[in-house]
């Protein structure tokens, strides 16, 4: 089963890497949230992957034997819940971007470093 | 006073005038005391901790070499401060140009009396950066502002070098207090070809060698009294004084040798034909001052007793006639509006003190007869004649370089004050008081010392022990015999006059010259400039591109690229993929969650995307029921409904996805995103076959119901046991809460640009 875990933490990375490189920075987005659910798989394949039992003690006992193991749910909990605030953020960014800029397109976001001079010829000429 | 202008005279520029003075004065007074007991072979030493924790110290350490130094540069200081308040005192910004020339003297002060060498290295760039200001004091002229950059960048690119040699050489000898490294053999140190050569990067840039010679003459922008002070008798010794400081550790290597011989003889001899091609008597004094450094130079490299004592005579004998010569020109700028050799004539008669105090200066360059300029080169000649190797280069250069001096001498304190008055820009007339007493006492005190040579012994002995790195028997005379060297001398002497005489032709062949020769170090320097910032302006467009992908390309593959070799280089690619004991619901989960990642990926619809976003979330949240955490599977499928709901109601404002953009394959983002998906993969599972560490876990199973009370272990975790990293987790929400809610709020009408 750990094999499995890993392939789809694999995959999971790899997607939104390629989805993060992309000019739409919705896409972008979209590899983020693939990105904190890979995160959190690996947190918690990390923490050994025991059955199905849930860390919760009986009624009347004073410990609990033999489940799951608490920490890396416990950390999973917070990273997924930070994980969202990142996201919710970001999307609100993103929101804000198209309305003040009008694209969504990362590569024509320039404000903060201009194109030089050159750069702009040479697109010119393409164009 | 009458004669200070129409300004409202300040007696020696006001506080500032009498406290430069008195500074100097009070401390050349102080280093006086200390002749005795240098004389008499002692050495002194005091010391505090800097920064004990790196076991640096700012130690002090008075040897010959250093009182020397020492008394140079607060005498010579004193008189130049005098001068300067009366040269400058009434400008506005003479305060200013006070305060940098003092912290250039205690920079130069430190340097020469230091010990630790880092210490030494601080005061260093002390005098490098107080020497840049002072350049620059014109700063509303370009020329000036020019020249300053040019200087610190050559003296402080030079320093850097130096920084990287002190570093070595302390490693190497386990010290760096110099009094301890001269104690170190370091000749057959596997380091010592790189620390020489950081060395004298170092000493070539700030005592101008060449080719690092254009910056001095350059530096002439700088008022008379700098360039008399810096750029003659104390900055561009500083790195004479390092080479002599570091000759008992470093000398007698070929490499030093030769390096010293060739560089200083070179520019000797350049340097000299060059001050005969100038008209600007303070260029031509620039020049010579070039010579003299190689001068020096060649002989510490030549490295015998005698040449060291020939070199530490020199330095004496130059800093006393260049200063004086310096602030004569100064005075004859100052009284008669100009500085060039074809307009200026026949002054003694308006300026008689002036007049002498540049004819004795310019005997003493000339090496005349009784003055101490005599003996310098004649010890210089004798040095140079008992060479064992190198004897024809050393003696040739010394040669050419001395005769060439006679006849600057002539062109500096003959043409100027002789012959017919010439017609200059302002009516002549002698110089004030203030600025007379530095050049006479100076010029004075070169030919007092050459009749009574026994001064001169008292300082030239300590000073030749400590850079020959053993005493030595200095005897210092006029005249005792006729010998080699005297011969020489005549020959100078007999050559210099007839270079004298024929020097306004040579100075137009040399004019003719210099317009035919392509290589010029000034313009080459603008080149070089001018390349450099092409260059950062290349690499800057390169790096700084402002492609939000690529920066994100750049970082992804540079940590799948990393990561991928730390796993290689500990061998760790063999891991084993075991699919025993997988069941079918497993493999759907995989299948769930793989395909949902593609379509994410590669759908053209934003609906699409959202939908197969929603469908990881759940099969990860499935992952989560199947292991046994069912409250994270609760939050997950909570979080990922919210994920969706928030995504599709910020589309319903935004743009449709460009369907042809997503068809085509980025294949280099593809690329790195498979080597990054592939490592992370592998890391986890090879971290996952490590046996776990329990012991965190066991103690919140032991604890959650004993002492916290709850039977929900992972809800105790998060809010008793790691309550704090909880209350981190809300404020991270509440941050980007606030924060998403000022960016969809936006900007009031009116704000907005």
């Amino acid at each position: 089963m750990e094999s499995l875990i890993a392939i789809m933490v694999g995959v999971l990375v790899a997607t939104s890497v390629y989805l993060m490189m992309a000019r739409n920075v919705l896409r972008f987005i979209f590899g983020l949230v693939l990105l904190s659910n890979a995160a959190n798989l690996t947190i918690f394949a990390a923490g050994g992957l025991t059955p199905e039992t849930p860390p919760l003690i009986a009624e009347g006992a004073d410990t609990v034997v033999g489940a799951a193991n608490a920490l890396p749910q416990a950390l999973v909990l917070t990273a997924i819940v930070i994980g969202f605030g990142l996201f919710a953020f970001a999307l609100a960014l993103v929101y804000r971007t198209y309305q003040n800029l009008g694209t969504l397109n990362a590569d024509e976001m320039r404000i903060a470093e201009p194109r030089f001079e050159s750069e702009t010829k040479a697109e010119e000429t393409s164009k | 006073m009458a004669d200070t202008g129409p300004q409202v005279p300040r007696l020696f520029g006001g506080p500032s005038g009498w406290i430069s003075v008195a500074v100097p004065l009070v401390l050349f007074i102080w280093f006086l005391q200390f002749i005795p007991a240098i004389a008499a072979g002692e050495t002194l030493r005091w010391s505090i901790e800097w920064v004990p924790s790196l076991d640096v110290a700012i130690s002090f350490w008075l040897d010959g070499l250093s009182l020397t130094f020492a008394l140079l540069i607060t005498g010579i200081g004193a008189l130049v401060t005098l001068y300067s308040a009366q040269y400058l005192g009434t400008q506005p910004q003479y305060p200013r140009f006070i305060l940098f020339l003092m912290a250039f003297m205690i920079g130069m002060l430190g340097l020469v009396l230091a010990d630790n060498l880092l210490a030494l290295f601080v005061f260093w760039e002390v005098t490098t950066i107080s020497s840049y200001l002072l350049i620059g004091y014109l700063a509303d002229e370009a020329k000036s502002r020019r020249s300053a950059l040019q200087a610190l960048l050559v003296t402080g690119t030079g320093g850097l070098a130096f920084l990287a040699g002190i570093v070595l050489i302390g490693f190497a000898a386990g010290s760096f207090e110099l009094s301890e490294i001269r104690d170190v053999e370091l000749r057959d140190h596997p380091w010592i070809v790189a620390i020489s050569i950081l060395f004298l990067a170092g000493a070539f840039t700030k005592s101008a060698q060449f080719p690092f010679h254009f910056w001095l003459p350059n530096a002439m922008a700088a008022p008379t009294p700098v360039s008399a002070y810096l750029h003659s008798a104390t900055m561009v010794k500083a790195g004479i004084y390092l080479m002599a400081r570091m000759n008992p550790t470093l000398g007698g290597t070929d490499l030093w040798f030769w390096s010293l011989t060739i560089a200083g003889g070179f520019t000797a001899v350049f340097a000299s034909i060059l001050a005969m091609r100038q008209s600007d008597i303070k260029q031509v004094l620039a020049y010579t001052t070039l010579m003299a450094l190689g001068t020096l130079t060649l002989f510490i490299g030549a490295g015998t007793s005698a040449a060291i004592k020939g070199a530490m005579l020199f330095l004496i004998v130059h800093s006393l006639y260049k200063a004086a010569l310096f602030l004569m020109i100064g005075i004859v700028d100052h009284r008669t509006g100009s500085r060039e050799a074809e307009v200026l004539s026949g002054l003694s008669r308006k300026m008689p003190l002036t007049a002498l105090a540049a004819v004795l200066a310019a005997l003493s360059m000339a090496g005349i007869p009784p003055l101490i300029g005599f003996i310098g080169k004649e010890f210089l000649y004798k040095a140079a004649l008992s060479m064992p190797t190198a004897q024809l280069w050393i003696t040739g250069t010394a040669f050419a370089a001395s005769a060439l001096m006679f006849a600057v001498g002539g062109i500096v304190a003959l043409r100027p004050f002789f012959g017919k008055l010439g017609d200059t820009p302002k009516a002549p007339r002698e110089g004030p008081i203030a600025m007379l007493v530095g050049p006479l006492i100076l010029a004075g005190l070169g030919l007092a010392l050459g009749v009574n040579s026994d001064w001169a012994e008292t300082l030239v002995r300590p000073a030749t022990a400590a850079v020959y790195g053993s005493p030595v028997a200095v005897d210092l005379y006029l005249y005792k015999e006729v010998n080699a060297a005297l011969i020489l001398s005549l020959v100078t002497f007999a050559t210099g006059i007839v270079l004298y005489l024929g020097h306004r032709r040579l100075r137009a062949r040399l004019a003719s010259i210099e317009s035919w020769n392509p290589i010029h170090f000034d313009r080459g320097w603008d080149r070089f400039l001018d390349g450099f910032a092409a260059f950062a302006k290349w690499q800057a467009q390169k790096l700084q591109h402002g492609v939000l992908r690529r920066y994100i390309f750049v970082i992804f593959a540079f940590l799948g690229v990393t990561a991928a070799y730390a796993m290689w280089l500990r061998d760790a690619w063999q891991v084993q993929f075991d699919f025993t004991g997988v069941a079918f619901r497993d493999w759907a989960v995989l299948i769930f969650i793989t395909a949902g990642a593609f379509v994410t990926a590669t759908a053209n619809s934003r609906m699409t995307a959202v939908a197969a976003l929603g469908v990881v979330g759940i099969g990860v949240a499935l992952i989560f029921i199947m292991f046994g955490a069912p409250d994270v599977a609760i939050t997950q499928l909570l979080v990922e409904t919210l994920v969706v709901v928030l995504v599709a109601l910020a589309m319903l404002k935004l743009p449709y996805l460009n369907p042809k953009k997503i068809a085509e394959i980025r294949g280099w983002d593809a690329l790195v995103a498979i080597l990054v998906g592939t490592t992370s993969a592998i890391v986890l599972l090879a971290s996952m076959a490590e046996p776990l560490d329990r012991r965190l876990t066991d103690y919140f199973e032991l604890t959650s119901w004993p002492e916290a009370y709850g039977r929900n272990v992972v809800n105790v975790i998060l809010v008793d046991f790691r309550a704090l990293d909880t209350f981190g987790e809300i404020a991270v929400v509440m941050i980007a809460a606030l924060g998403a809610f000022v960016l969809l709020r936006g900007t009031p009408k009116g704000e907005e640009k």
